[in-house]
């Protein structure tokens, strides 16, 4: 167990070293620099330019470059080109309204994904089976932004909610609970929309893993001594089909960081993506750099706790 | 490629008494087990019409005078509704839709959205395509060294002329001509030399300078995981809209942006199979008869483990359209003359209460398509896989 750990926290350094230095080479090799996304601007002089060339180390080879970037960013001293904010604490800002949708988000997944793949699976082949498989590959392949525009012209037009936006603008003076219902209606429909595929993958995947216990042996024997169904279905095979969604919970660990940007940037919602969306429109490198770290170490975070997790609920697992 | 004439597997050449060929070939019995499968049908003729319908569509868009102009402007016709018919008088005769009847509207602009619809058709089929190929490609050339050479090692002196030659390469890519050509061919000259050394000794002791050169490091298996690994780190949309906002707009790039991000899970299913198929017997008589390596690879173990392939392949083409359509929309896709159904979306939704037909044929098109793609892929899953197969 110990050495397990500490290979694959070894492995997962180097992992990350090599994630740092890709895309590190990506962000500097493509054509294209900072200061010339702007050449009409007349506050853009060549001097102007070449100090901020200098400000950044822009004028350094590519390899001390990495090593001051990293450098300040494991000190916290980066800061975004566009406004000289350090990144982390902007990060932190956007992290905190990407919160609550990441939150509502997964309830919502992992309370609907669950009872919709369990009926499923025990009433296979059936109508609400067929339909459930149907409109989860709907769910599955329709466009998140066709749908966000469906969803809005829905709400809009039958509830007249504004919608847009983390809470409607200039809404003070009112009582407390139309501020928080105004907050919920304003957060409803960014979270559906991101638990939407979430739901559609997580229930097939639930009623293929319930299919799969469901045709054991030992669900056979339980059935054959005369078990009255709930308990066979619930007792002995939920129990077991449930154990690799277990390690689904450090696999969800990067999506706290991903936010997602089509969804954020429709509805002006000030989140992770959507500073990850400005901050690639404005090439500003650390702000893109920073995310991208972030998420990497989140992957391989979550990856590793999941790996634990499943040694320590499934004793046949030796790795 | 062509099943029907590919080598009969192992089990129907068995050395039972009578021939004991199965009573239908793989593709008949896969066609009667599509058919049972509603949905996964559906799904195929849906992907079929798509395909005859972007074929046709570029045929009918392209070329100095198309049949469906998806470029002509008429201002006095903006915002049209679906089968209205065009008002005859304000148009000169080179304005008239083909059709005499403006099928799915006009958008904000006053062009004729099926002719867009049409081209964007192709735009969707080749991106989804061109980018899984680009995936398949690189997929099965990782997983399938990966899978069958994985447990050779990489020696020390191999990773000295990657690593030179790298060096080389980027720094002449980086403007130093002088210093990067000279590791380059010291790079090139060490391999032809090794190349030399190993004819030219055979199995003579070696001097503790070369030893150390050849010491074994790890495994190759392991120099392409940690790589898929490394890959699997980057959020992916993510990843792509950072590249294609730094390279120059164009349908190339997208294309080729996408696929080299989605590789990493067929190199997982093809590394998977190979690494059983490596040991079935079939893989040892070819071995046996001399069969080279690469050949063995190709045309022996690939085509048994393209099954997994295929499925992963065809849910890809339906990702890959989605991709596209998102990046259109938050506006990275195919630059702007060119009609793509994310773009027509995202021009439309500015007038989403005025016209919601701009929203919703372009968005229910996708729709159709990527459901069919994810069906059919699905559906394939099923009947390719006959363990799963039983249980409905």
């Amino acid at each position: 167990m110990l050495s397990f750990i500490g290979r694959s926290i070894i492995q997962k350094i180097v992992t990350l070293f090599f994630v740092m230095v890709i895309s590190f080479l990506i962000i500097h090799l493509a054509p294209g620099e900072p200061s010339q996304v702007d050449p009409l601007n007349p506050k853009f002089t060549p001097e102007m330019v070449e100090r901020f060339r200098k400000a950044f180390h822009l004028d350094e080879p590519l390899h001390v470059q990495f090593v001051y970037f990293y450098r300040d960013l494991f000190t916290g001293k980066t800061v975004s080109w566009k406004d000289n904010e350090p990144v982390l604490k902007k990060i932190g800002e956007r992290f905190l309204n990407s919160l609550p949708l990441f939150i509502v988000g997964t309830i919502l997944t992992w309370t609907l994904a669950f009872p919709i793949g369990i009926r499923s699976a025990i009433a296979r082949g059936g109508v609400y089976d067929r339909s459930a498989t149907f409109f989860s590959y709907l769910l599955y392949s329709i466009p998140g932004f066709f749908f966000a525009y469906i969803l809005i012209l829905v709400v809009v037009n039958a509830f007249h909610v504004p919608v847009i936006g983390m809470k409607t603008f200039g809404f003070g003076g009112v009582s407390v609970l139309r501020i928080v219902m105004d907050r919920v209606w304003h957060l409803l429909l960014p979270s559906v929309l991101g638990a939407t595929v979430g739901i559609a993958v997580l229930s097939r995947y639930v009623r293929s893993q319930m299919l799969e216990v469901e045709g054991q042996d030992y669900v056979r024997t339980a059935r054959a001594k005369g078990l009255p169904s709930e308990q066979v279905h619930y007792k002995h095979a939920l129990r077991n089909a449930l154990l690799p969604f277990v390690t689904m919970f450090g696999l969800m660990l990067p999506a706290l960081i991903g936010g997602s940007v089509i969804i954020e940037s429709i509805f002006a919602w000030p989140g992770m993506g959507r500073m990850a969306y400005e901050a690639i429109l404005a090439r500003d490198y650390p702000i893109i750099l920073s995310v991208n770290f972030i998420s990497a170490v989140l992957v391989l975070i979550g990856t590793f706790i999941s790996d634990l997790l499943y040694m320590v609920v499934d004793p046949r697992i030796r790795l | 490629m062509k099943k029907g004439d590919r080598h009969t597997p192992p089990h129907t050449t068995g050395m039972q008494e009578g021939p004991l060929a199965p009573r239908e070939s793989r593709w008949q019995e896969f066609w009667r087990l599509l058919r049972r499968n509603r949905l996964a049908f559906v799904g195929l003729v849906i992907f079929v019409a798509f395909f005859l319908i972007a074929v046709g569509g570029l045929a009918l868009t392209s070329g100095t005078k198309p049949v469906f102009d998806p470029a002509m402007v008429r201002l006095q016709e903006k915002l049209r509704p679906p089968l209205s018919e065009p008002r005859l008088e304000d148009l000169r005769p080179a304005e008239i839709p083909t059709l005499g009847i403006y099928l799915l509207g006009t958008d904000d602009l006053g062009r004729d959205v099926f002719s867009r619809m049409l081209q964007g058709a192709w735009v969707s089929l080749t991106v989804g395509f061109v980018a899984v190929g680009i995936a398949v490609l690189i997929g099965i050339v990782m997983g399938g060294i990966a899978g069958y050479f994985g447990r050779n090692p990489v020696r020390v002196d191999h990773i000295l002329v990657v690593f030179i030659v790298s060096v080389g390469a980027g720094l002449l890519m980086g403007g130093v001509f002088w210093a990067g050509g000279v590791l380059l061919v010291i790079g090139c000259a060490s391999v032809l030399v090794q190349r030399w050394w190993k004819k030219a000794r055979g199995k003579q002791s070696v001097p503790p300078v070369i030893r150390l050169l050849s010491q074994e490091t790890f495994s190759i298996d392991t120099l392409i995981m940690r790589f898929v690994d490394i890959m699997l780190c980057f959020p992916v949309f993510f990843l792509i809209l950072t590249v294609v906002a730094l390279l120059p707009a164009s349908m190339y790039n997208i294309m080729i942006v996408i696929g080299m991000t989605s590789w990493m899970g067929t190199t997982r299913f093809v590394r998977a199979e190979l690494l059983s198929l490596r040991e079935q017997d079939f893989v040892t008589a070819a071995k046996a008869l001399g069969v080279r390596d690469w050949r063995i690879i190709f045309r022996h173990m690939i085509p048994n483990a393209m099954a997994p392939v295929l499925v992963s392949a065809t849910i890809g083409i339906a990702s890959a359209i989605l991709i596209e359509a998102g990046l259109s929309f938050l506006g990275f896709g195919v630059p702007p003359p060119h009609a793509t159904w994310g773009n027509i979306l995202s021009d439309g939704k500015r007038f989403i209460f005025d016209a919601p037909w701009l929203t919703f044929i372009p968005g229910c098109a996708i729709l159709i398509v990527v459901l069919a793609f994810n069906l059919f892929g699905e559906g394939m899953r099923d009947i390719l896989n006959p363990k799963l197969r039983e249980r409905y």
